[in-house]
């Protein structure tokens, strides 16, 4: 460690600009950085990409014969079904990603570092929840291919289709805020993990991902009609012309893409103030 | 000379523990303050409420000229802060860590990528540069940390217990990269539980026990308070020890001390190496054997023991705890 290069003081150093346009700059830096990430810990998303296609298998092959989806007949009937589930399901658990990312950081000091920087404060969790819905984008596209080989097809046409992903990649940017703030809120990375996915499966199973609504009690009925992950799993399966889209004259379902979209604002506005505030206050 | 660093009163309560029960410090620009101090009195929460990471329920901080409460992100433009363990991304690239931190600290891409060379550089790293930094061995993430907190080339720096969990040897080399900082200008508040590290490296220092400042001065302040300096003689054998004395009482300044089983005699005296002299001196003219013979200055534990009543390093299971309980508990850490 020879002193060749001097550390003199004295330099220009950079003012923070303040306002939208650091906040952006700064999460894009933060972003880069979660997804070189990724491309170094390959595990990650491969494991992320093994949970969803084992359902779709276990599923269609499994559970399929036994589930007869009301107004339609057709062997493939339950797999088309099921897709539009699956995949809500599979941008939700985009959750785990965050809450584990944002404690890793929390315990291993980054947070401390970052929170000494002239950085915007709300960049890291931004950057963090932007590489996560990449890595959900990824995600479904490959669960997109397994679909469409175990018979799933889409029948409205290919704008519509992608409607619909926007909708889920909505839904699963808005979850990945609610694991940023449980990430920011426990002691450790593994309890994160768990705090993560410990309830997004009674939320994913009291739905109408799985099974038709009309099969449950009537109380449970109104649970499901109501559930945000509701309201995207109805409007994927009209809008890819999926069977099985619910007749209910529940608001949420005969208006599901409004509703899908307003529960994912709802969603992200709502955690992403509460976790930015935790941020800023956070004794790391 | 101007403060670089002024915190009055500063005060800050974890649930019932009173962490930080009014610190007042003052660090002049250009000097190093060294804070020390055991497990939990202070120290880390002391730096954190500095560094903007935490707001005191009470008191005041300037640091480099700016209000840290009331405009912390200017403040951060101007500080550099390496925690007790190096908190670097694991998964990056040594390059890849400096140039993030670089384009947080607002340079553009190009200039932090430059800079981020020239650290790594000036680290011996150069060659781990393109390499994970989880490859990377304890000493070299503790540089790697350093260098993140020195990419601006920062006014005033902190760091927490630098040299923590450290070999000997990445131990000196920091101290050195530490010392050629602080000759270039740069003001530096260092926490530590090692003395010898507030020996070398601090101009000032100051000592910090439950939450509040005990003793402050230069080493040699501290070490003169709590009295002067002694002459030890370790004689060849017991019998010698009667005569010595006798030889010895002349130059006392108070009570000669005698350990039997060492045939160690310590005896109080003032003024310095010529006294040595004359001792020797004296115990050759009556023919008695020595084995050892110095002056000793109280060292920086003799202070630490008499202020506190207990040592600076407590036990290994402390130091563990601190360690790597700063990451989640800090608030306990205080």
């Amino acid at each position: 460690m020879a002193a060749t290069t001097p550390a003199a003081i004295g330099h220009a150093v950079p003012q923070p600009r303040g306002g939208a346009v650091q906040v952006l700059r700064d999460s894009w830096v933060v972003a880069k950085r979660n997804l070189r990430r990724m491309t170094r810990i390959p595990e990650i998303v491969v494991f992320g990409l093994m949970q969803p296609v084992m359902f779709v298998l276990l599923f269609s092959y499994v559970m399929g014969g036994a589930i007869k989806v009301p107004g339609s007949g057709g062997e493939s009937a339950y797999r088309e079904f099921l897709m539009a589930g699956i995949f809500a399901q599979t941008v939700t658990f985009a959750v785990a990603g965050a809450s584990a990312g944002v404690a890793e950081d929390m315990t291993k000091g980054l947070v401390d570092r970052f929170r000494s920087l002239p950085m915007a404060r709300s960049a890291v969790l931004v950057g963090r929840t932007i590489a996560d819905v990449v890595q959900t984008a990824f995600t479904v596209l490959v669960l997109a291919a397994v679909a469409l080989l175990v018979g799933w097809r889409i029948h409205e046409g290919v704008l519509k289709a992608l409607g619909a992903f926007l909708l889920l990649l909505m839904l699963g940017y808005a979850f990945s805020w609610i694991g940023a703030l449980i990430g920011l809120s426990v002691r450790s990375p593994e309890a994160a993990t768990s705090a993560g996915l410990i309830w997004l499966f009674p939320l994913t199973f009291l739905s109408n991902a799985f099974v038709p609504v009309s099969t449950m009690p009537g109380w449970l009925q109104a649970i499901a009609y109501w559930n945000p992950f509701s309201a995207t799993v109805q409007a994927c399966r009209k809008l890819f012309g999926n069977p099985g889209v619910d007749p209910a004259h529940v608001w949420p379902m005969e208006h599901p893409v409004e509703a899908s979209l307003a529960w994912s604002l709802l969603i992200l506005a709502l955690f992403s103030w509460l976790a930015v505030r935790k941020y800023r206050n956070a004794v790391g | 000379m101007a403060a670089a660093i002024t915190a009055e009163g500063l005060v800050k309560t974890f649930g019932d523990v009173r962490a930080l029960d009014g610190v007042d410090l003052e660090v002049p620009e250009g000097t190093v303050l060294g804070l020390l101090g055991p497990n939990g009195a202070g120290k880390t929460t002391t730096v954190r409420v500095l560094t903007t990471l935490l707001r005191p329920d009470a008191g005041r901080a300037v640091v480099a000229g700016v209000d840290v409460l009331k405009e912390p992100n200017r403040v951060r433009s101007l500080i550099g802060l390496s925690g007790q363990y190096a908190a670097v991304d694991e998964y990056l690239t040594g390059r890849e860590n400096l140039q993030m931190v670089g384009e947080l600290y607002q340079m553009k891409p190009r200039e932090a990528k430059a800079r981020a060379l020239e650290l790594l550089e000036w680290f011996n790293l150069s060659e781990a540069a393109d390499r994970t930094a989880k490859t990377y061995s304890g000493g070299m993430r503790r540089r790697l940390d350093l260098a993140a907190a020195l990419v601006v080339r920062p006014p005033v720096m902190f760091l927490d217990e630098p040299t923590t969990g450290l070999d000997p040897r990445n131990r000196l080399a920091l101290w050195e990269v530490i010392e050629t900082l602080v000759a270039q200008g740069t003001t530096l508040l260092l926490t530590t539980q090692y003395l010898e590290e507030a020996d070398r490296l601090a101009h000032d220092i100051a000592v910090v026990d439950h939450g509040q400042v005990i003793a402050r001065g230069s080493a040699d302040e501290l070490k003169a308070q709590i009295g002067g300096e002694r002459v030890e003689v370790v004689v060849h054998n017991r019998e010698l020890i009667p005569t010595a004395l006798e030889a010895l009482t002349p130059y006392a300044k108070g009570e000669p001390a005698v350990e039997q089983h060492t045939r160690r005699i310590t005896v109080p005296v003032s003024g310095g190496a010529r006294v040595l002299a004359d001792v020797i001196r004296e115990l050759d003219g009556r023919n008695i054997i020595i084995d050892d013979i110095g002056l000793r200055r109280p060292t920086l534990d003799d202070v630490f023991l008499s202020l506190t009543g207990h040592a600076a390093e407590d036990s290994e299971e402390g130091a563990a705890k601190d360690a790597d309980g700063s990451g989640t508990t800090t608030g306990k850490d205080a």
